[in-house]
């Protein structure tokens, strides 16, 4: 693809790759802007849901998934840990000059796949191709308009001691993937990503267990980070338990050999939930009872402790600090 | 004539004041003076204040400077005099003389650390005439405990875990007679009014009749040691565990209770003659073991008696102590074999120092527990020291050291007061006030939960000892320290000046600091050797991680002139954590995978490390996957013990592989053997910067010859060392030429860095040092490890403020 001027035709082109990929029977997309007809948003809930969110991936394909359906999965997701059904999709494009328009197709074709999925319509968007180096191969933002149903009251600073604390399945399986598949790191590993979109399973655990305090997904910075945000938001203190911690036999070894704590590692098919003690199980049975929480996991509690720390009680029975990272992960052994 | 007008002279009346300085306060030194006073028939008063102690004394000349001589000569025990100064006093004084209470304001720097039995206490236990013939809780004004029974301010009775226990009518009588042992020392008791030990069972069953003494509890549970159990004591700043060191199969069964696996046991013996059956002690060793402070001396142990390997796997030295409080002199007085007296605690975790606690943690490693109903209110371990080039050096910093203070450096007098947050592990703090420096105890890995919350409680506990308000802060660069995130919340909160500090600039000034290096000192060259610390973001010529630099500093700044040769770690922590990856990245470093195969794969090292992931190892270093280059003497250290087959998978514990390589070291290589087979070391110029470095290829090349001729592992050992301190030399050589310029850049070489525990490599280096006539400056009062660093930090901080 060649960048700026490119004339009409390149424009044209680019556009087809999406248009007709998310072609909808409905002509709005022929519009400046998608309409929405109110009172049908209504009937879902009685609030608006919207976020919106950059995605940047190297390498563009992964085992178990592409920037595409992470663009479309993430949105979702970000809208479903809200409690929120999601409706509506908007992408926006920015493509480095030199990209094939093969891979472009995939990519669209895959965010399309992705919508049908998650039962999203992706209803406007736009394109543009940039000079060499402006930008890594191929930038996606989307943003994603949802509703919450009535009586769905989902906070981050609604934890209280006690609580117990809920993972969807196995860790790091995202972050992992996406190392294996950059670095060439010579492994044999089977890793995919986990990128799925959340809804359904968020809708059956808050049937379930209607208390729930609140829901997070566990994306960049993994479950480590979550956790930090939440203990941080409610003032309690949490505990996991590293033998509780639902690990991917493989990411462990990954892990291993790679010297990284797989806490940290990003999730793009995995909510952190804290539920207050007599909807524990419930919350766990409805889960497992959805093929996406198959692995889910009762891994710690929060407590009345120093506010805003997280702890892992290891195998060993020691009690270490897990704390929000400013940057990589980093040696710190003297 | 002359002689009568001389006596007339003396006997003339006068009136001074005299002030005492240094550590003069909770130690007994007004009765002293008293005594003193009164023996020589002075009138006066003597008081503390905010400086020290305040002695008004009038009488004949003579006799006041006889009791001024006598304090100088026989000060109390646990004092530390400073200064002395005299001067006239205009004012009345009563006839007689006393001890007035104290005026506002003790001093506040000055606190004593908690000192060992004195020999008048332990006589007094052991006499069965005494009324505390077996009391566990003797002690003085001249011994006993101080930090670990401190709750706050001011340090009297009610604010220690001694004030549940009212001074019997007894001991009220030693307490306010100025002429006792006890006068005024606050935590003493006896049988009638004290605590009590006394042996349990941690499963809350009693203790069976057979379980029993005809003595008493503390005799029982050394009868159950001797028996081959695991018996945990509530000591003084924690709980131990106890073991009776010549069973190895007591020995193993803690090592496997307690969850660690090879780090050495520390021991403890009743006496010297114990002790002597498996070490060598020197003179200056057995001071250190028989002083106030009572710490883990490492011992060269070269038998004639041997203790199981698994008391001190892979090492050449035993850790021994002597039985420092009255409970353990008792404990000890039926047994004539060493004890394995080691934390009470499970692998990592802190010493417990709580009761509950206790039972909960340790009940599953001893069966059986002597304990008492006095609270420990800080959890101090203990202290460890090894004697290196002629001198005691602290390798951790903990009971009988802390709090006492360090006197910084001239041109430090007018620091503002300064707070110290330390590195992450093996961590400790400093407070600067008047002109000194408050280092805390030991307080251990900060990444582990209880060990952070006993920092910060101890952080509030040394405010409010010292009265501190810091007016700037100080920690580590490195982003991810939790003491550095800690104070960086603080500055933020209390809107003071942060000081960040470079962990090597930090571990020099800390050597500058204790040696008494002025403030306005030229500067030196440091050479700072150890694991890794966060390199300067701001430094054009490195960033990154380091761990073995050469820097010209003083306490201000520093330029790092030289550096070790930066190899990826590759797997990051991981890398501190398995010694073969450092091994594996320096040989590809070096030569890459095909030449080290045909030269040298016959080698066993060759076949454990082709049966590791080297591609995905050599994809990681290639793109920078968690596998930063650090140029670090530390990771050296682990690479060449791998390829000698020393800790090659996995090190147990910080730093175990180094202090195995160490234990190797052939006496006779290094003394025997010419320097021409030390592993040579070169000094080319790094590409880019420019900057010198240390570079291994001959060394490696050299190392993996030895192994091909089947070289001793201990001669080994010996070239390494003498290699390493050999280019630590050449450098330093190399880096005082200035072109152009007469006179070098620099007189005097500061070692620091937890490398320089090792005994060989801090021997050599200052020896050779030396030859070449640089002044050497290394630690002894101050751990060169990262106990020291908040030292270091706030010598730096200091500095800054003043400017
Ligand atoms: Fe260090
Ligand atoms: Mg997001
Ligand atoms: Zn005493
Ligand atoms: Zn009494």
């Amino acid at each position: 693809l060649a960048h700026g001027g490119g004339g009409k035709a390149m424009k044209d082109l680019i556009d087809d790759v999406f248009v007709s990929a998310f072609a909808t029977d409905t002509p709005r997309a022929l519009e400046d802007q998608a309409r929405f007809d109110l009172a049908a948003l209504a009937a879902h809930g009685d609030r608006l849901a919207f976020t919106t969110d950059s995605f940047v991936v190297d390498p563009l394909f992964f085992p178990g998934g592409d920037i595409g359906k992470l663009a479309v999965f993430g949105t979702v997701n970000d809208l479903a840990v809200g409690g929120a059904k999601p409706l509506y999709l908007s992408c926006a494009v920015v493509i480095e000059e030199g990209l094939k328009i093969e891979e472009l197709r995939r990519v669209a074709q895959s965010m399309a796949a992705a919508a049908r999925r998650a039962g999203v319509t992706i209803v406007t968007g736009d394109t543009k191709v940039v000079q060499r180096g402006a930008c890594d191969k191929l930038f996606i933002t989307t943003t994603g308009v949802g509703v919450i149903p009535a009586g769905v009251e989902l906070a981050i600073g609604g934890i209280r001691p006690g609580d117990g604390i809920l993972v969807n399945g196995l860790l790091g399986d995202h972050g992992a993937a996406i190392l294996a598949a950059r670095g060439d790191l010579a492994l044999e590993t089977e890793i995919e990503s986990d990128c799925a979109p959340l809804h359904g399973l968020i809708d059956a655990v808050l049937k379930a267990a209607p208390a729930t305090r609140t829901i997070r997904d566990a994306t960049r910075g993994g479950i480590a980070t979550v956790l930090n945000e939440m203990a941080e938001a409610s003032g309690v203190a949490i505990e996991i338990d590293e033998a509780a911690t639902p690990l991917r036999e493989e990411v462990r070894g990954f892990c291993e050999i790679l010297g990284l704590d797989p806490l940290y590692l990003a999730n793009e098919g995995k909510i952190v939930l804290a539920v207050p003690p007599a909807e524990i199980q419930a919350a766990l049975a409805a889960m497992r009872a959805h093929p996406l929480g198959a692995c889910a996991m009762l891994v710690g509690h929060a407590h009345a402790g120093e506010q805003g720390r997280v702890t892992i009680q290891t195998a060993f029975g020691g009690k270490r600090i897990v704390d929000m990272l400013v940057g990589e992960q980093l040696p710190r052994i003297c | 004539m002359t002689a009568m007008l001389a006596r007339d002279i003396a006997d003339r009346r006068d009136s001074l004041q005299i002030r005492v300085r240094g550590r003069v306060q909770g130690v007994g030194f007004r009765p002293t003076v008293w005594r003193f006073a009164r023996e020589y028939r002075l009138d006066g008063e003597v008081l503390n204040d905010g400086e020290g102690v305040l002695i008004r004394v009038s009488g004949p000349r003579g006799e006041i400077e006889r009791l001024v001589e006598r304090l100088r000569g026989e000060p109390p025990s646990l004092a530390a005099i400073e200064a002395i100064e005299l001067s006239p006093f205009v004012g009345r004084l009563d006839e007689g003389f006393r001890i007035v209470e104290s005026a506002a304001g003790e001093a506040r720097t000055e606190i004593s650390p908690d000192a060992g039995i004195c020999a008048a206490c332990a006589a007094e236990v052991r006499d069965p005439f005494s009324r505390r013939y077996r009391y566990p809780f003797t002690n003085c004004t001249h011994c006993g405990p101080r930090l670990t029974i401190l709750r706050g301010i001011p340090y009297d009775r009610a604010s220690t875990t001694m004030a549940p226990y009212p001074l019997c009518a007894d001991c009220a009588a030693e307490y306010s007679e100025p002429a006792d042992r006890r006068f005024h020392a606050e935590p003493i008791a006896c049988h009638a009014c004290g605590p009590k030990a006394r042996l349990v069972r941690f499963d809350g069953r009693a203790v069976s009749y057979e379980q029993h003494s005809m003595l008493d509890d503390v005799d029982a549970a050394m009868s159950l040691i001797q028996k081959g159990e695991i018996v945990a004591i509530k000591a003084l700043g924690g709980y131990q565990l106890a073991c009776d060191a010549t069973r190895a199969e007591a020995v193993a069964r803690l090592r496997q209770l307690k969850r660690r696996d090879r780090k050495p046991f520390a021991l403890m013996a009743r006496d010297m003659d114990v002790i002597r059956k498996y070490c060598a002690v020197s003179s200056e060793e057995e001071q250190a073991l028989r002083s106030a402070a009572a710490p883990i001396v490492l011992l060269d142990a070269p038998g004639p008696q041997y203790l199981p390997e698994s008391v001190a796997p892979g090492m050449s030295t035993l850790g021994f102590m002597l039985p420092s409080t009255p409970l353990h002199v008792l404990l000890f007085r039926r047994m004539g074999r060493p004890v394995v007296m080691t934390s009470g605690n499970l692998s990592d975790e802190p010493q417990v120092t709580d009761d509950a606690q206790a039972a909960a943690r340790l009940g599953t490693i001893a069966p059986f527990a002597l304990i008492h109903d006095r609270d420990i209110a800080n959890r101090v371990d203990d202290s460890v020291v090894r004697l290196t080039a002629g001198k005691v050096r602290v390798l951790r910093r903990a009971r009988g050291h802390a709090p006492a203070s360090i006197r910084l450096p001239r041109g430090f007098e007018t620091a503002p007061q300064i707070l110290a947050f330390g590195p992450e592990m093996k961590a400790t703090f400093c407070l600067v006030k008047d002109g000194r420096a408050l280092l805390s105890q030991h307080q251990g890995d900060l990444e582990d939960a209880a060990t952070f919350d006993d920092y910060r409680k101890n952080l509030a506990l040394f405010r409010d000892l010292f009265d501190h308000q810091p007016q700037a802060l100080a920690c580590d660069m490195h982003p991810e320290y939790v003491s550095g995130k800690l104070a960086r919340e603080r500055a933020q909160a209390q809107q003071l000046p942060l000081v960040e500090v470079q962990h090597h600039h930090a571990h020099i000034a800390a050597c500058l600091a204790e040696n008494g290096r002025p403030l306005n000192a030229p500067p030196v060259l440091g050479i700072a050797l150890d694991g890794l610390g966060f390199g300067a973001r701001t430094d054009m010529r490195g960033g990154g991680i380091w761990g073995g630099e050469f820097l010209l500093c003083d306490y201000r700044r520093f330029e790092r002139l030289g550096t070790f040769k930066p190899v990826a770690m590759p797997g990051g922590a991981q890398a501190s954590r398995e010694p073969w990856r450092n091994l594996y990245a320096h040989l590809m470093a070096e030569m890459g995978w095909a030449q080290f195969a045909m030269n040298f794969g016959e080698l066993e090292i060759f076949r454990a490390l082709a049966g590791k992931p080297r591609a995905t190892l050599d994809a990681i270093i290639k793109g920078g996957v968690n596998s930063p280059p650090a140029s670090s003497c530390g990771r050296l250290f682990d690479a060449v013990a791998a390829a000698l087959g020393i800790c090659f998978e996995r090190q147990a514990y910080e730093g175990e592989a180094a202090m195995r390589l160490e234990a190797m070291v052939c006496r006779k290589t290094m003394v025997e053997e010419g320097d021409e087979l030390a592993y040579p070391l070169a000094i080319p110029n790094l590409k880019g910067s420019g900057l010198p470095y240390v570079e291994p290829v001959a060394m490696w090349n050299a190392i993996l010859g030895d192994l091909v001729l089947r070289t001793p592992v201990g001669v080994m050992a010996a070239r390494f060392h003498k290699g390493l301190a050999n280019v630590l030399v050449a450098m330093a050589l190399k880096l005082a030429r200035r072109a152009g310029e007469t006179g070098p850049r620099f007189e005097t070489v500061a070692l620091s860095g937890g490398c320089f525990h090792n005994r060989v490599l801090l021997e050599e280096t200052t020896r050779r040092l030396e030859e070449k006539e640089f002044e050497v400056l290394t630690h002894a009062e101050v751990p060169a490890g990262d106990g020291g660093v908040a030292l270091g930090q706030a010598a730096i901080a200091a500095a800054h403020c003043m400017d």
